[in-house]
């Protein structure tokens, strides 16, 4: 796949169809990818990777990229093409100057979680029958696969491209996922456990703004947390709640737009499920107003920036939040 | 520095039996900026205001706050008060203290504390509130009638009498409404098609009037003095303007047995119909649903024998966008459904009718030609039982908590009428109470009972049972006499409670105006605006506000007419300055607020900055018309970047009275 995709992208920039070309590049281990632009064909040769590893998302990039000269090829796997439709909706990237080539989906591998297995030195690996085949420092390892699999890739909503120019691959479909089992249990919990549930969780929290500077729906031209008019603007937790109000705050800001990529929780250092906030929401919509994806199509509007008169009544928060 | 004024209005003892008023100026006095802080008795009256004009001038105040009643009330009142002497009106805040302080609490001691509370908010806010000017917008000198009852009718014949355009809306073929329906009208007992039908006509013919019949009001943007309306007009699969309502095509329609809703479901109609003789316009109207050649494209009679070639199988609904200055909403009532109400047999039994049947049977234009007759075997009924308050003044979930108003009058209509045609017919009223002001209504309830010797029997009847020989036992008490009754009766009348038409509930979204939990439009005051909604530039008229009977209603559709003609005569209306602006630098451009914006105010516009490395940017950013945005703020909370901010209402202002509030 890896060597398809730098051929096809060197043709493009060869035809002079795009200029640049957004991916991931190589880290100093095989599992530490990020996201990188190419600008020639032997930047591309030289770093470009696609692997079990590069599970980031590269839509939010784009906001900037594509507001450059020329235009920009991005590889786009399913999850993040849901995310560039939405920042397209929201006039955040520019359509034409983004050249989408839409690339097959994970699963993809969480390091940490090999890791967590007491492996170390990790150098490769391989994949043999659901087999993960790691080759450290100190040897080979083995474990299997799907325990290895990246908490965004587990609950994958769709196999199906929203937005592409061009397909490597095939295309495949919205999935039945159980994403939203865990919204469920929190919500069968008394107040009191799902508030120590989060206080837990959140406490956790060192405000390194990893999740927010991720987030494909936060790409504010100022963040209201670095708006000192604001009111709530900080950058470390002044006393012990701030960090539940940071999560909160942000989470009502995606409300609607949320995609659900998974990338907040991906990142956090410190393993807090962030993306149960968003999924909450996410499940609260499309109860309360229908189902509704963020990001599945151009046209449809987020019920929470739209209403009909069949909408339900404000006092449905009421009734809902009654023991 | 910031010198704010503070001043407690007792409002006689509204405020200050509740609260300690002293204790508030006391308190307040010692608030960051106060220079003084007065109470007063009525701070509304003329010496009240001096006392507000004087502090101004003497301690050259920059802000002031009045702790009183609601600002619906008087922030008018002490806006210029302080314009008059100089001081920026939008400089003056109102705490109130009695709506939502005073008139709510008993205990003095906590009344007190939160009265200071508030006015802590108020002196808080007041310290971010910036001088303001208000600017003005246009008003379009025509006018929207939703409903074409007797209500709508008259709006619009005042209106237009006025010499302004006015459109109505009707979602039935025919404007007339219920007052069609009625065959005589009390307390004068004169044929209500001979009062109603001419003012039909003249609305038909008058130059300022448009009648949009067979149409909905599908969307409301807008303000006062400046609504966009889209209007949906229904497919009624015949061309209006090629229609001459000569009835050839209902004559020759085969399908015939389509329950006629102008009597009520007592007879069929056809497919194509024109709902009454005299009915506005008088135009054809095919009902999808039964004609057949729009279900499975058989038949064509209809078009086969129009020589005006007016018939179009393939007429889509079709939608007109208008601008209005004003909007009267007369959108009325109908009777209950009385499916629940097993105890009177309705469902059961074709003998028992509601009111507004018994208009129909009795009606020359009626399914039996104006003879009274039993729907069941069309013999002629002896013995009539009357029911009040079928689920009128009703405790439980199935009925309505108010009084149907018009229930007691047309029965005494009806039993009189009843006796006088048919002197051989006994005729019982059961009821609650009977109520009849208004003038000459009582005395028309005795000419039923003393002249026409009709039964009035004070209880309630408890079962109404068919029997096998066609006659129906009504059981019932009679609380005078206090004996448990058996008649056998051969028709029984239930009085149905009267309700808001269905579609009010979804127009009133539109409108952005208010209901109470009835479904009713609530006016701006109960008392002194009766015909206004809250929402500027919104007035109501008729049964659309509660029961009415058909005076009453005339009576308010003219006051309606007035209060919009008053509206509509301005060139243009004082806009309200507290508008909504974006912070550029802050816009991401994403549209939220636009997309939320209820009167399209918000657009865009790409812009050049200059970014923090020296180098330029071209963004989209919003900006707002501030002649259109009516300050709701609904854009300063779909702003995700906290872009958007409201004039007088400020993210930091509402900030600083939450933490007014909390401290």
């Amino acid at each position: 796949m890896q060597e398809t995709m730098i051929k096809r992208a060197k043709e493009l920039l060869a035809d002079g169809t795009v200029s640049r070309v957004i991916g991931w590049k190589k880290g100093e281990f095989g599992y530490d990818s990020t996201p990188a632009v190419f600008e020639t064909a032997e930047e591309l040769d030289r770093d470009f990777v696609f692997d079990d590893f590069t599970a980031s998302n590269v839509s939010k990039y784009l906001v900037k990229e594509s507001r450059k000269d020329g235009k920009i090829l991005a590889f786009l796997k399913p999850c993040d093409t849901y995310s560039f439709n939405q920042l397209i909706k929201e006039h955040r990237v520019i359509r034409e100057n983004v050249y989408i080539i839409g690339i097959p989906g994970g699963p993809k591998l969480d390091v940490e979680k090999i890791k967590a297995k007491g492996i170390t030195g990790i150098l490769n690996k391989k994949n043999e029958n659901y087999t993960l085949k790691i080759e450290t420092l100190y040897g080979t390892e083995t474990m299997m696969f799907y325990e290895a699999i990246c908490g965004k890739c587990q609950d994958c909503k769709s196999k199906k491209h929203v937005i592409y120019d061009e397909l490597i691959g095939e295309d495949g479909d919205v999935l039945d996922s159980s994403r939203f089992d865990m919204v469920e249990k929190l919500e069968n919990m008394t107040a009191q456990e799902r508030f120590d549930f989060w206080r837990e969780q959140l406490s956790k929290c060192i405000r390194c703004n990893a999740c927010r500077n991720v987030c494909p729906a936060c790409t504010c031209e100022k963040c209201v947390f670095d708006n000192p008019k604001s009111g709530i603007e900080n950058k470390a937790p002044s006393d012990s709640f701030e960090e539940n109000m940071f999560h909160i705050i942000r989470a009502f800001h995606v409300a609607g737009r949320c995609t659900d990529c998974g990338e907040c929780s991906r990142v956090c250092p410190q393993n807090i499920p962030l993306h149960l906030l968003n999924r909450k929401f996410i499940k609260d919509i499309n109860e309360l107003y229908g189902e509704y994806q963020a990001g599945a199509d151009l046209t449809s509007k987020s019920p929470l920036t739209d209403y009909d008169t069949n909408d339900c009544e404000p006092s449905i928060v009421h009734e809902r939040g009654v023991e | 520095m910031q010198r704010i004024g503070v001043f407690v209005c007792h409002c006689g003892t509204n405020i200050a039996a509740t609260v300690d008023v002293k204790a508030v100026a006391e308190a307040l006095s010692h608030e960051p900026g106060v220079v003084i802080s007065q109470d007063y008795q009525y701070m509304c009256s003329e010496s009240g205001q001096n006392l507000v004009k004087d502090a101004i001038k003497e301690h050259n105040l920059t802000g002031v706050v009045v702790c009183s009643c609601s600002p619906r009330m008087h922030e008018n009142t002490f806006r210029k008060a302080a314009a008059s002497v100089g001081l920026n009106p939008y400089l003056v805040e109102i705490a109130n203290i009695r709506e939502q302080c005073s008139w709510i609490h008993k205990e003095i001691a906590t009344a007190t504390d939160k009265a200071i509370i508030l006015g802590k908010a108020a002196v808080a806010k007041v310290h971010l509130n910036a001088p303001l000017t208000a600017g003005e917008s246009p008003v379009v000198k025509r006018a929207l009638v939703i409903g074409g009852g007797i209500a709508g009718i008259q709006t619009a014949l005042d209106i237009a009498e006025a010499g302004f355009d006015v459109d109505i809306v009707e979602k039935k073929p025919t404007i007339g409404g219920k007052m069609a329906q009625i065959d005589k009208t009390f307390p004068t007992l004169d044929c209500a098609a001979c009062i109603l039908t001419p003012k039909m006509v003249e609305a038909s013919q008058n130059e300022h009037i448009t009648i949009h019949s067979f149409s909905e009001v599908a969307d409301v943007k807008g303000f006062v003095g400046n609504f966009t309306v889209t209007i949906k007009k229904k497919a009624r699969y015949v061309d209006e303007v090629k229609c001459t309502g000569c009835g050839a095509c209902v004559e020759k329609c085969p399908m015939k047995k389509v329950p006629n809703e102008f009597n009520e479901g007592l007879d069929n109609r056809h497919a194509i119909y024109i709902p009454f003789a005299q009915a506005v316009p008088k135009v054809a109207t095919i009902d999808p649903n039964y004609c057949m050649m729009l279900k499975n494209g058989k038949c064509g009679v209809c078009s086969k024998v129009c020589a005006a070639g007016a018939i179009d199988y393939k007429q889509q609904d079709k939608f007109i966008e208008q601008k209005y200055g004003a909007i009267i909403v007369a959108t009325g009532f109908n009777p209950i459904n009385l499916d629940k109400y097993d105890e009177f047999a309705y469902s059961q039994c074709p003998d028992v009718v509601t009111s507004l049947e018994l208009e129909r049977l009795m009606n020359a234009a009626g399914p039996n030609g104006g003879t009274l007759l039993r729907p069941s075997d069309k013999t002629h009924p002896h013995t009539i039982v009357f029911v009040q308050c079928v689920g009128s003044r009703c405790d439980d979930e199935k009925g309505k908590p108010y009084c149907s108003k018009i229930c007691c009058m047309y029965t005494a209509k009806h039993a009189m009428l009843i006796r006088e045609k048919y002197p051989d017919t006994e005729v019982y009223v059961f009821y609650i109470d009977v109520r009849t002001p208004g003038k000459n209504f009582d005395e028309f309830y005795r000419r039923a009972v003393e002249q026409y010797n009709v039964h009035y029997i004070k209880g309630m009847v408890g079962k109404v049972t068919p029997k096998s020989d066609g006659k129906i036992d009504v059981q019932a008490s009679d609380l005078l006499a206090n004996e448990q009754l058996h008649i056998n009766a051969d028709m029984v009348v239930l009085a149905a409670a009267i309700e808001p038409d269905k579609t009010a509930r979804p127009l009133a979204t539109m409108l952005t105006t208010q209901m109470d939990t009835n479904d009713f439009f609530t006016e701006a005051h109960p008392k002194l605006r009766p015909v206004e909604s809250a929402t500027a530039g919104i007035f109501l008229s008729g049964a659309c506000q509660g029961p009415k009977d058909i005076p009453e209603t005339v009576a308010q559709a003219s006051a309606a007419a007035a209060k919009a003609i008053g509206l509509l005569v301005k060139n243009s209306i004082t806009c309200n300055p507290c508008v909504a602006h974006s912070d550029e630098l802050l816009c991401n451009g994403c549209s939220s607020c636009e997309k939320v914006c209820p009167y399209g105010a918000i657009t865009y516009q790409d812009k050049e900055f200059r970014m923090p490395d020296r180098t330029t940017a071209i963004r989209r950013v919003a900006s707002v018309n501030p002649a259109v945005c009516q300050g709701c703020g609904a854009c300063t909370v779909a702003c995700p970047s906290g872009a958007m901010d409201l004039n007088g209402f400020s993210n930091s202002q509402i900030m600083a009275e939450v933490d007014a509030i909390c401290k």
